[in-house]
């Protein structure tokens, strides 16, 4: 198994790094129609990383909901609001050199940490197997009260959306 | 003899109805006043007869008590106090009547009248008081009455200066007075008359003579006040400012007889302690010396006449000083009278004539018959011409400075008694006599003043033989309350004493009738003495520059101290609140409100300053939002 | 088998946690801003799913969580465009830079 074993390490590599890159795409391109793609990408990248995870159906999950839905409502916001979106007029505001700066820092501080940091791993979580069926038992009979719930904040959200996008009669 | 308190009485109930009722009564109102003094002396009259028949009464009420010391009102009517109510009563009856006539055109008529029954009251009042506070009391009213009286023309003022310098120098006596009353109070501890006799004084007064010499004198110093001795005599002479009548009766005859009344009431206790006796017969030598060498030079009738009452109440005190003083009581009787007499006679002369200058009078006598001769009665009677009045009070006088061995003393008054009877006939020949010197249209008076020159004169001539040989000097025996007194005329003192009489008056009709210019040309050689006479020994002068001027000054440097100094602490007050104001004004204007200004300045800087973080821009709120919690995870990792 | 160690997980979440901060802190396009709260949240839900799987009581709470998380997302998402829509109409601009009526 080693070579699977290589090969996994091989492709998360490779997932974090394209997303990665996407990420800093996102934060730093003009147009900001491929700002959009980049996010595409990240969001799949991300799915990547899940199925390393042993998560495939939450990666299926994630495909289906972001890329799907949510980069649907953002790509149809950027379109709504692109007529003034000029590729000449600077993405970044006057405090990116600082931002970049702390946020280096910070960076090179939580690797440090992180790395220094021992940690502890449970074999039995690890060799578990959660699919499709193990999480619908546990929507609906553990965390039934939340899921009901988190339905409700979603109309809610969205019945606000709908109010707030209202042009004005 | 209860109804003794009535005496005083009834001049005030005269005084108390005029001075409300002026208007109303005009005229009437002398009627009220002679009503008045009327009924006192025929209440009087009674008292003298029963006082004669041999009673005496003492009666007292309770008034004050203070600490240990108790007050009384009272009455003590002895014989004394007898012949005082006869003289005060009767003299001041026929004065009053007098003043009816006198003082006719006065607006202020009845005024007059209110005044001279107060005065009446007071001196009644005097006269029967049984302790020396009650007697203090009415001897200040008496002064009062004097000053509204001697002032009572205020108009002039002659007259309203005159007042005040009487009240003024006769209240230095009585300061003297007051405190000798309470020397004595102090080292007797009583105040009444009766008290005070030869065993109680001998007793209580032993080691304490000094103390009681020094009351004794001090008592005497108010005397000389009332009573116009050396040195408190100047003011006699400027009362004559006041209307005849008041002259007659206070300046003559009654207040001024005060002063020598309290002496004889207070004969025992001088005697007890001689050295003040020798004061009192020292001093009223003097006076009578000094007042008759003045009078010989007088130009004023009634200044003549003030000088000559100076004159003769210095023989009264030098007749008590000498231990004559029933001798000295004698001559004041008969003195009233004739006093009395001479005044409202020259009061009759001035409302006839016009004039007070006697080189502008003469030969008045065929123009004023009654008024002369009653003037010249009682001129004589005032010589000691024999058998008038005034030669046996007078003799009597003589007697007891001879008899008491200072012979210095008994010349001197021989001496005042020949210029006595020159002065009063240089008045007299020079007012009635001879050829007119200026056309004066003179008249006789009215009869409501020419016959009470008449009753006067007939008292001059008759009031001394009580007191004669010839009714074996019933008056003394009287005075002494019954024990015969040891009296002999000395032969030769009589005849000096007549001697001196007539031989001045010879003197004074040779000088005045015969020979006119002598009197001029005696003057001339006579210079210094001259001066000294008719500038009254500049005595008014020299009170004058020594007491009056530096009083003034005094007066001035405290008003300028007080103005200075006082008004400028006020002012400098004020200035000084207003400077410090000033600076509190600035300490809040400046640092006070400074403060409360830097403040709002401060927190305006600080807002400026701050309110740049509001910049609007979510991403520096969130900005500073991350770099806070990256500095919070970090403090929490490490 | 070993796998892959947890800590390269939580590294991956913490750098692309710190881009997408970054990203929130520095760009001027309002759906900019909005892209990068999206990357954000992805960098949570990876740690939770990959604490999940390693050291939780139970594999499928993480996924549960970051289930919800995403739903959550989701509707920020929907009301921010919304909000968006309505700047850029009052506004007539989608540069935050431009929206500061806040200012002093």
């Amino acid at each position: 198994m080693d070579v699977l074993h290589c090969l996994a390490r091989f492709g998360f590599i490779a997932a974090t790094l394209v997303t990665l890159a996407a990420a800093v795409m996102v934060v730093s391109l003009r147009n900001i129609f491929h700002c959009a793609l980049a996010l595409i990408l990240v969001l799949l990248g991300v799915a990547a990383t899940y199925i390393s995870l042993k998560a495939e159906f939450f990666a299926v999950i994630q495909i289906l909901l972001y890329v799907g839905a949510i980069m649907t409502l953002v790509i149809f916001a950027i379109m709504l609001t692109s007529k003034i979106a000029d590729t000449t007029v600077p993405q970044t505001n006057r405090q990116s050199l600082v931002s970049f700066a702390i946020l280096a820092m910070f960076d090179v501080f939580f690797i440090g940490s992180v790395i220094k940091t021992s940690w502890k791993v449970n074999a039995v979580t690890m060799a578990a197997n959660v699919d499709a069926k193990v999480l619908g038992m546990a929507f609906m009979n553990e965390y039934v009260f939340p899921f009901e719930i988190i339905s409700v904040v979603l109309i809610v959200a969205l019945v606000g959306a709908i109010i707030l996008g209202r042009s004005d009669q | 003899m209860g109804y003794a308190y009535l005496i005083p009485l009834f001049p005030l109930a005269a005084f108390l109805i005029i001075i409300f009722n002026q208007k109303r009564l005009g005229h009437k109102s002398a009627l009220v006043a002679i009503g008045g003094v009327a009924l006192s002396a025929l209440l009087s009259t009674g008292v003298i007869l029963q006082v004669i028949g041999g009673t005496t009464y003492h009666d007292t009420f309770d008034w004050i008590r203070i600490g240990g010391m108790q007050l009384n009102f009272g009455i003590l009517i002895d014989p004394l106090t007898a012949m005082m109510l006869f003289v005060v009563t009767y003299v001041g009856s026929i004065i009053f009547i007098y003043s009816q006539g006198y003082m006719h055109d006065d607006p202020r008529f009845p005024r007059f009248f209110a005044y001279l029954s107060l005065f009446m009251f007071s001196m009644l009042g005097l006269t029967l008081s049984n302790h020396f506070v009650q007697l203090y009391i009415f001897w200040e009213l008496v002064g009062l009455c004097s000053y509204l009286l001697i002032s009572f023309w205020f108009e002039k003022d002659s007259a309203a200066n005159a007042g005040r310098k009487a009240f003024i120098t006769t209240r230095i006596g009585d300061v003297g007075l007051f405190i000798g009353i309470l020397l004595l109070y102090s080292v007797l501890g009583t105040l009444q008359f009766r008290d005070f006799t030869p065993e109680f004084l001998s007793q209580k007064g032993a080691g304490h003579e000094t103390i009681l010499t020094l009351a004794c004198i001090l008592i005497f110093a108010g005397a000389c006040g009332k009573s116009a001795q050396f040195p408190l005599h100047v003011w006699l002479p400027d009362a004559m400012e006041g209307p005849t009548p008041v002259s007659a009766l206070i300046h003559a005859a009654t207040m001024v007889a005060a002063g020598v009344y309290l002496i004889v009431r207070s004969t025992p206790i001088f005697s007890a302690f001689p050295d003040s006796l020798k004061v009192v017969a020292v001093i009223g030598t003097i006076t009578a010396c000094m007042a008759g060498f003045i009078a010989l030079t007088a130009n004023d009738i009634k200044k003549v006449l003030a000088y000559s009452t100076i004159s003769q109440l210095g023989y009264m005190m030098a007749a008590i000083g000498v231990g004559g003083s029933t001798a000295g009581a004698f001559h004041l009787m008969t003195h009233a009278f004739f006093k009395a007499l001479l005044f409202l006679g020259a009061g009759s002369v001035i409302h006839g004539a016009h004039t007070q200058d006697i080189r502008e009078m003469g030969g008045l006598f065929p123009k004023m018959k009654i008024t002369a001769l009653t003037f010249l009665v009682a001129s004589l009677a005032i010589s000691g011409v024999p058998p008038l009045s005034g030669f046996f009070s007078k003799d009597e006088i003589l007697t007891a400075a001879y008899e008491s061995g200072n012979m210095i003393i008994y010349y001197a008054l021989l001496v005042t008694a020949f210029m006595t009877a020159f002065y009063m006939f240089r008045l007299y020949a020079l007012t009635f006599l001879g050829k007119p010197r200026k056309d004066i249209h003179a008249h006789e008076s009215p009869a409501v003043m020419t016959v009470p020159l008449s009753i006067l004169a007939v008292f001059s001539v008759v009031v001394g033989l009580p007191g004669s040989p010839y009714m074996n000097h019933w008056f003394q025996t009287f005075l002494h309350g019954g024990h015969p007194e040891e009296i002999h005329a000395i032969p030769f003192v009589v005849q000096c004493s007549i001697g001196a009489g007539l031989s001045g008056i010879l003197l004074a009709l040779i000088l005045y009738l015969a020979l006119p210019k002598v009197p001029e040309f005696l003057a001339k050689i006579f210079k210094p003495l001259y001066l000294l006479s008719s500038n009254k020994f500049w005595m008014d002068e020299f009170y004058q520059a020594v007491f009056i001027k530096p009083a003034w000054a005094l007066g001035r440097l405290l008003f300028k101290f007080d103005q200075n100094i006082v008004d400028g602490a006020v002012n400098q007050t004020a200035v000084q609140t207003l400077n410090l104001s000033a600076v509190q004004r600035w300490f809040d204007q400046t640092v006070v409100d400074g403060i409360v200004n830097g403040v709002g300045a401060v927190t305006q800087w600080t807002s400026g300053v701050a309110r740049k973080f509001q910049t609007g821009l979510i991403q520096n709120y969130l900005f500073v939002l991350v770099v806070g919690f990256i500095l919070a995870i970090i403090v929490q990792i490490h | 088998m070993s796998g892959i160690p947890v800590s390269y997980y939580v590294i991956f979440s913490g750098l692309l946690f710190s881009i997408g901060l970054y990203g929130v802190l520095v760009r001027r396009h309002v759906v900019g801003i909005l892209m990068s709260i999206e990357i954000i949240i992805n960098a949570a839900n990876i740690n939770l799913v990959a604490f999940s799987r390693y050291v939780a009581a139970k594999p499928e709470m993480g996924q549960v969580f970051a289930a919800f998380v995403i739903v959550l997302a989701a509707s920020a998402a929907a009301v921010g465009l919304a909000i968006v829509l309505s700047v850029y109409r009052n506004r007539r601009t989608i540069y935050t830079d431009e929206i500061n009526l806040l200012k002093w």
